[in-house]
């Protein structure tokens, strides 16, 4: 795959920042659109605008082909067996709070143990520690070893047979860490817990299989894979979410209503209450489209191969720090990094005058930036539109930064 | 070197006070104690400040952040010593005024704090300059 090509379908990409050019290092955060997707949604208002799954005239059955559509790409993206196991939300928090507040209040009582990791997004903490919460249940965390990642022998020392959730992130939004989930679902399963995974930051940039992983629920969001914001997935195994309620309720969801109860809808529409996010779901499909046509095997060997570039590049800056597994290991394409007697949020406003978006912050991982030992950190994040050449000018801007505090002081 | 938009946000007072901060620590018998943090970037500060009779007689900071934000915090305290809390918190207003762009009364003593001016070019840095700020306030407004 030629990334210089791809650019050229990122509109956004082809402008000058405060002078210079865009070069966009925050894809972790939330990934570009191509003109297809942009398309897609265009002409989804323009053409199809319809509400789904109840019209008889012909704009409501073209909009419902194009939702029930995108469900079925999102399906054969991960490789799960049906679409009842889709459910579109609005993102992957609204996804892993839908199994805490729904299997986990129905499974979880008090004495059971729920295991996370140090590494998680808040996202994947804040859900465990409310249900935990309500249910009296532990909530524990495997710690990480000192190169950020995790060793499947604290795994299994922190999974026990009380534990009934595990959940992991699949790819770490701050060290890069790639965690081996398959590994991790058979200690689950042997355990009799169910697992979750937050795929929120592999699903843009790898093969996710949920099959061959055999995880129990799997969340992620389109924004981040070039789709649009306020679309995400939630899937799950279709014997769990036969037996889960739903968490919402109102139209859409129901099958019969009547003045005191009501049955509802078969999966996975019992979990969208309201009218759906239709052009989302239609934007998304587009990004699948998109993202299958260069192949997400040439995206990962892609990406791999600026991580190590970065990683030889940057971590050769004098006073730089980089988090997260070293050099020469398997990483995603994130690299955190703090300069020394730079604080992130000034890295990140001179990278800026020079047109380079990072992100600076604890990146909704305040637990994760405890064990760094830092209150802040600053962090480029690639994908499939960036190059070497991106890469250079971000050392070539940090080396001036560098400069740039050594003159002012 | 060309940074010189860089220059208006980044002045050499602002650096001196990041690097060599001024009322850094915390007082013992502090009447006044208030903890605040800027929820999206992780910086944090710890304000002491001593209140008799109306009357601001000391501030202390402590915690971590950027230079905009440690500088803020020094200056502010530098500024708040020895005045009552009403002109404290008027010079307040004012800082927040200066931040949004705004005019402020020009009969305040600004001193360094004029030196923040150019934050206000600045959008994504205007919450860690006002970070103590907001925290003075909280803490005069509690005792008053």
């Amino acid at each position: 795959m030629n990334a210089k090509e791809l650019k050229k379908y990122f509109p956004i990409l082809d402008q000058e920042v405060n002078g210079h050019p865009l070069v966009y290092l925050d894809s972790a955060a939330t990934s570009q659109k191509p003109v297809q997707v942009i398309e897609a949604l265009n002409d989804y208002y323009r053409l199809s605008n319809s509400n789904v799954h109840r019209g008889v005239h012909t704009l409501g059955n073209r909009a419902t082909d194009l939702y029930e559509g995108a469900r079925d790409k999102v399906r054969k993206f991960i490789n799960a067996a049906s679409t009842k196991e889709i459910v579109f939300v609005r993102g992957t928090t609204t996804a892993l709070n839908l199994v805490a507040q729904s299997y986990g209040r129905a499974n979880v009582k008090e004495g059971d143990e729920i295991v996370i990791t140090l590494m998680e997004h808040h996202s994947n903490i804040i859900p465990w520690q409310q249900l935990a919460k309500a249910t009296g249940a532990t909530l524990k965390y495997v710690p990480l070893q000192e190169d950020g990642t995790l060793s499947l022998e604290d795994v299994r020392k922190t999974v026990t047979p009380n534990t009934k959730i595990v959940s992991v992130m699949m790819v770490s939004n701050v060290l890069g860490t790639i965690n081996p989930i398959a590994d991790i679902t058979k200690i689950a399963h042997e355990n009799g817990a169910v697992m979750v995974v937050d795929a929120a930051q592999a699903a843009p940039h790898m093969k996710v299989d949920v099959q061959q992983l055999d995880c129990d629920f799997l969340a992620f969001s389109g924004h981040k894979m070039c789709g649009p914001t306020g679309i995400g997935v939630l899937y799950g195994k279709q014997h769990l979410l036969e037996d889960m309620e739903p968490v919402e309720f109102g139209g859409e969801m129901i099958d019969f209503v009547d003045l005191y109860d009501s049955t509802w809808k078969e999966l996975p529409w019992k979990f969208e209450g309201g009218t759906p996010i239709i052009a989302g779901a239609v934007g998304l499909g587009a990004a699948i489209d998109f993202l299958t046509e260069i192949g997400m095997d040439a995206i990962e060997q892609h990406e791999h191969k600026l991580a190590a570039y970065a990683m030889d590049t940057v971590t050769e800056i004098p006073g730089i720090s980089v988090f997260g597994p070293k050099r020469g290991k398997d990483r995603a394409s994130v690299v955190t990094f703090n300069l020394e007697d730079v604080h992130p949020h000034d890295v990140a406003t001179v990278l800026d005058a020079d047109g380079i978006a990072v992100r600076a912050g604890h990146h909704c991982a305040q637990t994760l930036m405890k064990w760094c030992q830092v209150s802040a950190t600053a962090r480029a994040s690639f994908y499939l539109y960036n190059t070497e050449e991106d890469i250079d000018r971000l050392a070539a801007s940090l080396l001036k930064t560098k400069e740039y505090f050594s003159d002012v002081f | 070197m060309s940074f010189n938009n860089l220059d208006q946000l980044y002045r050499q007072v602002i650096m001196d006070h990041y690097k060599n901060p001024r009322n850094k620590g915390a007082i013992e018998d502090g009447s006044v104690t208030v903890d605040m943090n800027n929820p999206t970037c992780g910086d944090r500060i710890h304000l002491t400040m001593k209140v008799e009779d109306g009357l601001v007689t000391d501030a202390k900071f402590d915690g971590e952040g950027c230079s905009i934000s440690m500088a803020s915090a020094s200056m502010m305290t530098q500024a708040i010593k020895g005045k009552n809390m009403d002109d404290a918190l008027k010079l307040s207003q004012a800082f927040s005024e200066m931040m949004l762009g705004n005019d402020y009364p020009d009969d305040l003593d600004l001193d360094d704090i004029e030196a923040l001016q150019g934050v206000a070019k600045f959008p994504a840095r205007i919450k860690c300059a006002t970070l103590s700020w907001k925290a003075m306030e909280k803490g005069l407004q509690s005792e008053k």
